[in-house]
Formats: structure tokens, C-alpha cells, sequence
């Protein structure tokens, strides 16, 4: 297993936001965590990174114990995580938004390059010396997974990348994020939107007040339409 | 024409030194969020480590090495005091930190004089730079044109250092952004440390380059810290371009001011900071912030009013302690008294930062106007006591009006320095307009009446005074007119949705805090019998701070407690010790590592977990698993 989440439970204060996720990524897999706003998706993923400060259960990310280790080590292991807000340096600009993002190379996964970056994203190389707060919200969108991926990660956590965006830029996202998994990138990602996990995903898992409350392949979800609508605004 | 030019030439010789500091500073606070009040202490800490090692190296070699050295070496006591100090209060309230780092300073003052003694010490001068040029018959310091060529190309270096290297685009981006650049991989903890050891290292190269210029002296930290809080404040927090700019505009004020008002050089600065703020609030180059998150508190226990049984118990311990004639001496009673006007004073800030959530680092200006209010009724008008006393607290008023108005157009960290700037501007005016204040002599024979004159009278008028005051402003902060106050201090977004004035409210209660301190400082003024600057000065400021922080800052009755305490150490602590800042500065920083909810909160916290442990309603606790 790529990634392996036991019994996850998180805390915002007094809040208890979690309670005991499960979900495991294996080596090269794309996966869907669905479901509705406030549902807990963020929540999962800052934990697995570490920037909730209470949480207790087991995060395995290839074969070590993560869930006590700060931040920044996490990332460096090689677990990339893209948030939601996009979180663009908008003082920097593109090329310098990509160099906070750059780490060393990783023998287990890809290398990524600022040109090669800016070949899956060809609007960024048009733009290298651009603040990042005079992009538009698609742009940004890609600048922040580009950054993500100049650590050179095995596994990246995305947190709704298609959130708010174009078709057009959507068909975009789709595009890039099948080339990553390509390339050998195991990812989660977090989704609202069915239809976008549907065209990148191999699994899913729904998320519903702070608990996985289904687990199966796209195939097995598309045989339950009742899960669906219960647990998915459609 | 030639000495205009000379003059204006000095400015910006001084303007080196400002600018490193306020660089320093504003680098610091740009990454971390903390204001290093120290910032002072360790331009100061470069200046005497230079002046060491300059002496002990020969040659020009040795000097210039020296300073570079010297500034190295205060860095690195930067890093440990990061480390050791600064690493467990990033997250506390922006309070905390500015007093924290303002006992460093204070352990910095009494440490430099351990170590190289009181006595002010002359440096050597710089080789290759000792003499000077003549212009139209006018001298200029060859060392001063050294300066004015250091400061851009200092400027040039660190604007490199920002735009070109990794370190310092990181630095840039945690400015924005400190968890995304932790979610990137990079290890805030010695980014962090790195910043602060390059802001330490400036302001260290800027207090070592003053030595050929200047004498050293124990209290040159302050001066600086003024002027570079003055600096900051014009220049916008943050921006270096801004550092530059406004130093160079301050020292020129300062060069041209002199020039003026020989006597109050310093109204031209505080003139030029009042327009600046009135037109940009966040400093010429600054940009307005985001309405930050605030801090949560450390504890959240709800404020309420009296039960009548405490009521009861307030009313018997104001009995019991107005007593102490009956078994206390006089020397007892004249502490009494003293505790009694610093229970005023301290309540009256607290009624500031800890009601108005607006924490002044000068408050000690309005305890020091009513003071003088008092003096020159009694000595110029010769008014009756009583005249006095009612009309005396009112020039603190008029302070806290005037500076009020500007003060609360800022909140935060800009807040703090900027009552700090005025209340150095108060200070200042008191120290310099000899013909008026009497100077650094003071106003002397301010002597209460017979009605009041024996030590048991003054005490009972002082308690009176003191219970009256805490009254008043206990009702004033559980009034419609407190509930507003505190929904600024927690929220000034929605409370301004709501329809609160909130700028209104908030300059009226420092009015009401300025007005209280002044109370405070005319019953001071017949106590001592004499009013002094000091009366208005910084560690007056910090006294009532500590005060209040150690009685508990979020709890409405803490500031008694403090003041009671806390004096009466203080009074007990000078007598046994001549190094009562270091003491006191190490203290400060205790209280707010160890001790920060303070001796009140402390108690409301034990009893508060004893008396309900609340029981949870289902719904709520169903609502709070489902919210992100």
C-alpha cells in the first residue's frame, strides 16, 4: 500500500471533525473522496499532512508512520498535497511560486521540471513572471498543483480541483491529472463533482459527517444509484 | 545655504543606522508576526560588543572587522534567544510576545552594565574615515559619507537577497503564507530562526556603526526603539523599501527640527506621523491587512457581573483595608497609598487593552499628564487641593483625546507602537521645555493640604479614590456601552455590521482609560509631593503592563490583584537588589512563558472546571461532528 489511513480521528477544539477513517492508495492509484461541503474532505487531508493539530489513528505512507511527524517532513517523504483554497503566493510569481515548491529528486517517483511542468500546463509558461494574485482562479488552480509537484511527490493529496472552474479549464484538469497518474503519481482526490471523478478515478470513497460510509470501485458505485443520492448533492 | 546642505548630509548619516534597525525589525516582523521590542536591545548589544573588539583588534583590519564580528556575535545570541525564547510564544497573543521581548530588554540594560559599567565609553574612530571634507567652509565627517553611501547600498544587498535567492523568496512567501510553506516541504522552525538571526544581525551592524559617531551608553536601546518604531509606522510594517525611505525622513526631521523648535525637536516628527497616518494607515509602502484572525484567548470564561455575595466580600476586604491606619505605620501607610493609586492605574489599562482589546505600551503618558495637570494648577495657578485633583487628570484627558484619535485608527502591534511613540513624545516634551516642566528637575513642593496631609488621611483618600475608580469602571464595562467595547475588542467586522461605531467607542474608552490614568497620576503627584518625567516614562508604561498581565488579562478583576502584588515586590525588590531589571525583566518573561492567564485567571480557571464541567447536549455535539 501506497497509503494507509486507520482509524483516523480529528479535532478542531473542542470539535470532533472525524471519526475513524479508513482508506488505503495503492501504488499508482487515483482515488475519489466524495462527497458534499463539510462533509470532512479538507479535514481528512490536513490530518494526513499534519495541520490539524489533534489527531489520533494510524497514517502509514510506504511503510512508515506518519501521524506524529511535523509537516514539513511529510511532504518531504514524498506526500504532496494541493489544498483546497489554492494558496497561491500572490506577492510571487510563477517561476518563484514553483522554486518554494522545488525539493530534491525521489528514486520512486517522477521528475518533475519547471519545463516540464509548464508543458502540462502551457498557460503558466506564458505567464513565468506574473504575481500570482494577477491570475485567474483556473490558472492559479494549475500554478498550485504545478508547485505541489515540483517536490517531486510519489502520492499527492488534492483537495477539489475542479472547484469553480470552466469546463474548459475543467477538460484541462482532467487532462493533467491523467498525465501525472501516467507518470507514475498515486493521488486522492477530493470531489463534489461525480462526473470529474468518474473520468480520472479507479475507487472511491464517500465521506459523510466525519465518516467513510462507502467504499467500493467507480463500477460498484455506479450500481448503487440509492448511495448516490444520498450522500452526494446531484 | 552650505549648512543646509551639511545638515541635510548629517540626516542622512543617521539614516544608515535607522534603516538597519528598522529593516531588521521589519524582516522579523514580516515572517514571524512578532514586533522583537528587543530590536533596541540588540543594536545596543552590537554597539558595546563592537566598541570590545575594536579595542582589542588593531589596525583597520581590526576594526572594520570588529564590527562585522560584533554584529555576528549578537546574531548568534539572536538564535539562542529564538530558540530558547521566542519558539514557545509564536503562537500566544501578540501581547505576550511584545512583553516578552521587552523583558529582554530590560535584562539587556542592567546585563550591559554589569559587564562594561554605568559610564558612557567612547569608541574608536574609523580608519581611513577619521577626518573631513570641506564644503564652502562647512565640515562633513568623512565617516558620515561613508554611512550615507552604506545605507542604499544595504538597501541594494538586501533587496538582492530577497529577489534572488531561494532563502529569500521562501521568506517572502512565508511573509504571505507560514502553514503553505510548511505544506511545501520547507522547515519553518530554522526559516524562522534564519530570518530572525538576519534581522538581529542588522540591527547589531547598526548600533557597531554608530561607535565612531556616538558614545556607547546603557540606554540607547530605547532612544532607537522609538524612532524606529516611528520609522516602521511611517514606512509600513513589513516593507524594506518603506524602512528606507521613512528613516531617511525622520532623521532629516530630526537634522531640520532642531533647527525649528530647538527645545521640542521631536513635535516635527510625531506631525508629519499624525498625517501620515490620517492618509495611509499602514505607512507609506505598507499594505492594508487582512482584519487578522485573533488570536483565541487562552482560556474562555465567560465575563459576569458580581453575585451579591462577592459584592459583599469586595465591600469587607475595602473595609479590612482601610484598617491599616489602625495597625501600620507610616511608612506602611505611604505604600498603601501608593499600591492604592497603581490599582487606578493599572485598572485603567486594563480597561483599555483587556476590555477595548487596544494594548497601549505608553500608557504611563495620561498617569504622567494628570501629574502635571496637578503641578502646574498647584504651582502656577495655586488652586485649592481639591480644584486640583478634579481638574489636574483632565490635561489626560486632552492627552488621551489628541492621541487617541490617531491611536485607534490602528490596532495590534501598530497600536502598541505608536502609543509608545507618543507616550515617548509626551516624555520628551516634559524632559526638554525646561521653562515650563522644569525638565529633568522637575516640578518640586506639590504638597497635599492639612485636611489630607497626615500619611492615615492621604491613604483613605487614595483608597477612596482607588474604589471609587474601580467601580466606575467595572459598571462601565458590564454597560450596553462595555458589551459594544468587547464585541470591537472579538470582532470588528461584525460588531460594525451591527451598526457599532466602533472607532467612536473605542476612542472613547481611551478617553475613559486616559481620563482614570490621570486620576491616578494627580493623587501621585501629591503623594511624592513632586512630578518628575519619569512619571511619564516607558518602564512606568510596562509597570502597569506586567500589572495587568499578571493579575490576569482576561479576567475583570485581575488588574487589582496585579497592582496590589506586583507593587508591592517592586517596592520590596529595589530595596534588596540594584539589578531590579534584570530581575524584573526575567520575571516578565517567566510570567508569560509559565504564568500567562495570570493569578486571577488561574483561580477562575480551577474554580471554573470545578464548579460546571457542562454538560453536552447532543444536538450541539451532533452539529459539531458535522462542521468542518
Amino acid at each position: 500500500m501506497k497509503l494507509s489511513v486507520c482509524n483516523l480521528n480529528s479535532h478542531y477544539g473542542p470539535a470532533h471533525i472525524l471519526f475513524d477513517i479508513g482508506l488505503e492508495v495503492g501504488e499508482g492509484e487515483v482515488v475519489a473522496l466524495l462527497g458534499r461541503n463539510g462533509a470532512g474532505k479538507s479535514t481528512t487531508f490536513r490530518s494526513i499532512v499534519g495541520l490539524v493539530e489533534l489527531r489520533e489513528g494510524q497514517i502509514m505512507f510506504e511503510g512508515r508512520d506518519i501521524s506524529k511527524a511535523p509537516t514539513h517532513e511529510i511532504v518531504r517523504s514524498g506526500l504532496g498535497y494541493v489544498p483546497e483554497e489554492r494558496r497561491i503566493f500572490t506577492e510571487l510569481s510563477v517561476e518563484e511560486n514553483l522554486e518554494v515548491g522545488r525539493q530534491p529528486q525521489r528514486p520512486n517517483a517522477p521528475h518533475w521540471t519547471r519545463e516540464k511542468l509548464y508543458q502540462l500546463f502551457p498557460n503558466l509558461g506564458e505567464m513565468k513572471n506574473r504575481p500570482g494574485g494577477r491570475m485567474s482562479g483556473g490558472e492559479q488552480q494549475m500554478l498550485t498543483i504545478a508547485r505541489t509537484l515540483m517536490g517531486n511527490p510519489s502520492l499527492v493529496l488534492l483537495d477539489e480541483p475542479s472547484e469553480g472552474l470552466s469546463p474548459k479549464i475543467v477538460e484541462q484538469m482532467v487532462d493533467a491529472i491523467l498525465t501525472m497518474k501516467k507518470a507514475g503519481v498515486s493521488m486522492v482526490v477530493s470531489e463534489q463533482n461525480l462526473h470529474f471523478a468518474r473520468l480520472i478515478s479507479d475507487r472511491a470513497y464517500i465521506i459523510e459527517r466525519g465518516r467513510i460510509c462507502f467504499s467500493g470501485t467507480m463500477a460498484e458505485l455506479d450500481a448503487r444509484p440509492d448511495i448516490r443520492d444520498a450522500h452526494l448533492s446531484i | 545655504m552650505a549648512f543646509y546642505i551639511v545638515q541635510f548630509l548629517t540626516g542622512l548619516a543617521s539614516a544608515a543606522s535607522l534603516f538597519l534597525v528598522a529593516s531588521g525589525l521589519s524582516i522579523i516582523f514580516g515572517v514571524t508576526r512578532i514586533v522583537n521590542f528587543a530590536h533596541g536591545a540588540f543594536y545596543m548589544l552590537g554597539a558595546y560588543v563592537a566598541f570590545t573588539l575594536t579595542e582589542h583588534w588593531s589596525g583597520a583590519l581590526g576594526f572594520w572587522g570588529g564590527i562585522v564580528a560584533a554584529a555576528l556575535v549578537v546574531a548568534a545570541v539572536g538564535v539562542i534567544v529564538e530558540i530558547l525564547l521566542l519558539r514557545r510564544i509564536y503562537h500566544a497573543p501578540e501581547l505576550f510576545q511584545l512583553l516578552a521581548t521587552f523583558g529582554l530588554t530590560l535584562m539587556v540594560e542592567d546585563l550591559v552594565v554589569l559587564i562594561w559599567g554605568p559610564d558612557d565609553l567612547l569608541g574608536r574612530r574609523a580608519p581611513g574615515f577619521k577626518g573631513a571634507v570641506d564644503f564652502f567652509g562647512q565640515n562633513i565627517p568623512s565617516y558620515d559619507l561613508f554611512l550615507i553611501v552604506l545605507g542604499p547600498v544595504v538597501l541594494g544587498a538586501l533587496w538582492l537577497l530577497f529577489q534572488r535567492t531561494r532563502w529569500g523568496i521562501l521568506v517572502r512567501a512565508a511573509t504571505q503564507d507560514r502553514d503553505m510553506v510548511a505544506a511545501l516541504g520547507v522547515n519553518q522552525k530554522w526559516l524562522f530562526t534564519s530570518v530572525f538571526a538576519v534581522g538581529v544581525f542588522l540591527a547589531a551592524l547598526g548600533g557597531a556603526l554608530q561607535i565612531p559617531r556616538d558614545a556607547v551608553h546603557h540606554a540607547m536601546d530605547l532612544r532607537i526603539i522609538v524612532e524606529v518604531f516611528v520609522v516602521v509606522v511611517i514606512g509600513g510594517l513589513g516593507s524594506i523599501l518603506g524602512a528606507f525611505v521613512a528613516a531617511v525622513l525622520v532623521s532629516e526631521l530630526n537634522a531640520f527640527g532642531i533647527l525649528i523648535f530647538p527645545t521640542i525637536s521631536l513635535i516635527l516628527v510625531f506631525l508629519v506621523m499624525a498625517v501620515v497616518l490620517v492618509v495611509r494607515p499602514w505607512g507609506l509602502f505598507g499594505k492594508k491587512e487582512a482584519p487578522v484572525r485573533r488570536t483565541p484567548g487562552l482560556t474562555v470564561i465567560p465575563w459576569r457581573a458580581l453575585t451579591s455575595l462577592e459584592r459583599l466580600a469586595a465591600l469587607v476586604a475595602l473595609a479590612l483595608a482601610a484598617m491599616l491606619p489602625f495597625v501600620g505605620g507610616n511608612y506602611a501607610l505611604t505604600v498603601g497609598a501608593e499600591i492604592a493609586i497603581f490599582v487606578i492605574f493599572a485598572a485603567s489599562l486594563h480597561f483599555l487593552m483587556a476590555v477595548g482589546g487596544l494594548a497601549s505600551f505608553g500608557h504611563a503618558a495620561y498617569f504622567g499628564l494628570g501629574a502635571y495637570g496637578v503641578a502646574f494648577l498647584a504651582k502656577l495657578a495655586g488652586l485649592p487641593m481639591i480644584a486640583c485633583l478634579l481638574l489636574g487628570p483632565l490635561l489626560g484627558t486632552l492627552g488621551a483625546l489628541v492621541f487617541g484619535a490617531f491611536a485607534v485608527q490602528l490596532s495590534g502591534v501598530y497600536f502598541a507602537m505608536l502609543t509608545l511613540a507618543f507616550a515617548q513624545i509626551v516624555w520628551s516634551i516634559a524632559f526638554q521645555w525646561v521653562a515650563v516642566t522644569g525638565g529633568d528637575n522637575g516640578i518640586l513642593g506639590v504638597w497635599p493640604e492639612k485636611w489630607a496631609a497626615s500619611p492615615s488621611h492621604f491613604y483613605w483618600l487614595s483608597l477612596g479614590v482607588a474604589a471609587l475608580v474601580v467601580s466606575a469602571l467595572r459598571l462601565i464595562t458590564f454597560s450596553p456601552f462595555g458589551y459594544a467595547l468587547r464585541a470591537m475588542r472579538d470582532s470588528p467586522l461584525r460588531s460594525e455590521a451591527i451598526g457599532i461605531n466602533g472607532k467612536l467607542i473605542q476612542w472613547t474608552a481611551f478617553v475613559v482609560a486616559g481620563s482614570t490614568a490621570g486620576i491616578g497620576g494627580a493623587l501621585f503627584a501629591y503623594l511624592k509631593g513632586s512630578v518628575f518625567p519619569d512619571n511619564m516614562g516607558i518602564s512606568l508604561s510596562v509597570d502597569a503592563l506586567v500589572m495587568v498581565l499578571l493579575g490576569g488579562v482576561e479576567t475583570v478583576a485581575g488588574p487589582i490583584f496585579g497592582a496590589i502584588v506586583y507593587k508591592a515586590l517592586n517596592i520590596w525588590l529595589v530595596s534588596q537588589t540594584d539589578l531590579s531589571k534584570l530581575v524584573l525583566g526575567i520575571f516578565i518573561v517567566l510570567v508569560v512563558v509559565v504564568f500567562p492567564k495570570g493569578i486571577v485567571g488561574m483561580f477562575e480557571s480551577i474554580t471554573y472546571r470545578r464548579r460546571a464541567a457542562p454538560p453536552k447536549s447532543p444536538v450541539l455535539a451532533a452539529k459539531m461532528e458535522g462542521a468542518q
